[in-house]
């Protein structure tokens, strides 16, 4: 088999995951409750903004037709950006936030366990350096999750409803198209689906400590791997490529 | 000898042979009252500036031009608030807790550099902000270092080595842009002609009209005049601007070999004092922006406390 193609296509929606989610962190700079926490979701972000330039670069490479990080991250429209739907939603309030980072953190330390023993050693080492960093981060999200569940009444309708909006957008986590069922065939990338059990382990206890209900799998959304995206999406891109769009093929 | 058995004057005298001497004061340290109140304004004056300064570059971070600018930029906002932060411990070994500055902040009874009040208009601003305003800042930075409240001058030695960073840094977006195409290079010198003589108001008054200095001189706070420290920073500035191809809007600025130092134009007092007395262009942004976050954080400082004291409470019941 030649992974070429569907691995570049693979490592750009995983670059296209970093990149989105650190977009919606940077908004938080200078929103924070207080100057500690803007230091922290600063640093959270960069450490995904870190991330996604690794991954676009590598992407760039397995393309090999001459695009570099920041034509893969600025010059490609909606429906060409393949990140999971979770990553593009509207930061929201605090709760949301958190509830979000929570979700998703815990989802990448199964992830990028299983992505470190990747086929192709550029991921494995990606995956290596971003285990570090998400194991910090899942440490972080769910000490906020104890503190806003278990703290007053308001911060626990606020997290509790902030769970029950995003909870629809988890099940995306877990699905691979076929293209990527053939790379975890290959031993290239981690099986989505089997991964659950391990998120589940990470997040349901916590919600319990936190006093939370976990929400019901009434609904579930997705698209986001195969570009179709919530209309939030061309908001967060036309703030982002800005400076490539109105200023065309230039060096800054 | 121990404090308490002497005068006030006494107290005086020897706290000023310290100063002298050049030794550092600590905060346990016996010091007058005015001295603790001149530090307290400057050095909140300075934590304000820091995190009100975070709002104009952060700006632009969603709309850097690309991946490299745009996670150096989200680490210079964030030195930035780290700044924030060791100034504001520094001010609380004065007894002010961060509180209280920051409501004086929301009051309008406290500073922040009116240099913010400016606003980021295009990507070259990000660059200007961090040549000039940061230059300007280490500049003054530097000469604190040496300022005689030890966690003051501490705290400085820390955030000059940052700060010089940051300023190279904003140097070199404005030397990709004074060397890119004309559009770029017109945007350079556009944030150049609108950031320069706001920098230069940035030390302050001339000395003969400056406030507090003469007191703070003598109290070594301030280790060189604000005019000293302008003259320092066009100096450096002026072949910076000139190796990048731009012209600094002043058509008075010359060399003047006799006394080593460039000669600059008169500085428009008029809108420095506009500004700082609420004129600017984001004076009201700035204040409403930081009120909104304190605000909408309230809910979860209130839930940490709530937390914090459920978590001890439990620990009480454990340990009965």
């Amino acid at each position: 088999m030649h992974a070429e193609p569907e691995l570049f296509h693979y490592t750009l929606g995983l670059a296209d995951d970093a990149l989105v989610l650190g977009q919606r962190l940077c908004e938080w700079c200078s929103n924070a409750p207080f100057l500690e926490e803007d230091l922290a979701l600063a640093n959270v972000a960069l450490d995904f903004m870190g991330r996604a330039r690794m991954l676009y670069s590598h992407a760039a490479t397995l393309e090999g037709a001459g695009r570099d990080e920041d034509a893969l991250a600025y010059l490609r429209d909606c429906r060409e950006y393949r990140n999971l739907l979770i990553m593009e939603l509207p930061r929201g309030d605090f709760a949301f936030s958190t509830a979000r980072q929570f979700l998703v953190d815990a989802f990448n330390l199964p992830f990028l366990e299983d992505l470190c023993r990747s086929r192709d050693p550029e991921l494995a080492g990606i995956a290596g350096k971003a285990l570090k960093e998400s194991r910090y981060h899942y440490r972080r999200s769910r000490d906020w999750v104890l503190r806003l569940g278990d703290g007053t009444a308001e911060s626990h309708r606020r997290l509790q409803r902030a769970f029950d909006e995003i909870w629809g957008y988890t099940h995306e986590l877990f699905r691979a198209g076929e293209a990527e069922q053939r790379l975890v065939a290959a031993g290239f990338a981690p099986d989505r689906p089997a991964l659950r059990a391990r998120w589940e382990a990470l997040v349901v206890p916590v919600l319990a400590e936190a006093t939370l209900r976990r929400p019901e799998d009434a609904w579930s959304v997705d698209g986001g791997r195969e570009g179709t995206h919530t209309e939030h999406l061309g908001h967060l891109l036309s703030e982002l490529q800005f400076m490539q769009r109105a200023y065309p093929g230039l060096q800054w | 000898m121990n404090d308490s058995n002497a005068s006030p004057e006494e107290l005086l005298r020897r706290f000023q042979a310290r100063i002298d001497a050049e030794q550092r004061i600590e905060p346990k340290d016996w010091m007058p009252e005015a001295y603790r109140r001149t530090l307290v304004r400057q050095i909140s004056q300075h934590a304000h500036s820091e995190v009100i300064g975070m709002q104009p570059e952060g700006n632009w971070i969603l709309r850097a031009p690309s991946l490299r600018r745009k996670a150096v930029l989200l680490a210079k906002v964030q030195d930035e608030g780290g700044h924030g932060l060791y100034l504001y411990s520094a001010t609380e070994t004065l007894g002010v807790s961060r509180e209280e500055l920051v409501e004086a902040l929301h009051e309008g009874r406290a500073k922040y550099a009116s240099i913010f009040n400016y606003p980021t208009l295009t990507w070259a601003d990000i660059g200007a902000i961090g040549w000039l305003v940061d230059g300007a800042a280490i500049v003054n930075q530097i000469s604190l270092q040496r300022t005689s409240y030890g966690p003051y001058a501490r705290g400085m030695v820390r955030i000059c080595k940052e700060e010089s960073f940051h300023q190279r840094q904003g140097y070199e977006v404005i030397l990709t842009l004074a060397r890119g195409s004309a559009e770029q290079k017109a945007m350079a010198q556009d944030a150049l002609d609108r950031w320069w003589w706001p920098s230069l108001m940035m030390f302050g008054p001339h000395d003969a009209e400056s406030a507090h200095s003469a007191q703070s001189m003598t109290w070594k706070i301030k280790r060189q005049s604000n005019d000293e420290l302008r003259q320092k920073f066009v100096d450096q500035t002026v072949p910076q601007a000139e190796f990048a191809g731009l012209v600094i809007p002043d058509p008075q600025l010359l060399w003047n070999a006799e006394r080593g130092h460039y000669d600059f134009g008169p500085i428009d007092w008029e809108e420095f004092n506009r500004v700082v007395a609420g004129n600017g262009m984001c004076n009201r942004d700035r204040i409403a922006h930081h009120r909104r976050a304190h605000e909408e954080g309230e809910w979860v400082r209130e839930a940490v406390r709530a937390h914090e004291e459920r978590k001890r409470e439990r620990a009480a019941q454990d340990a009965a």
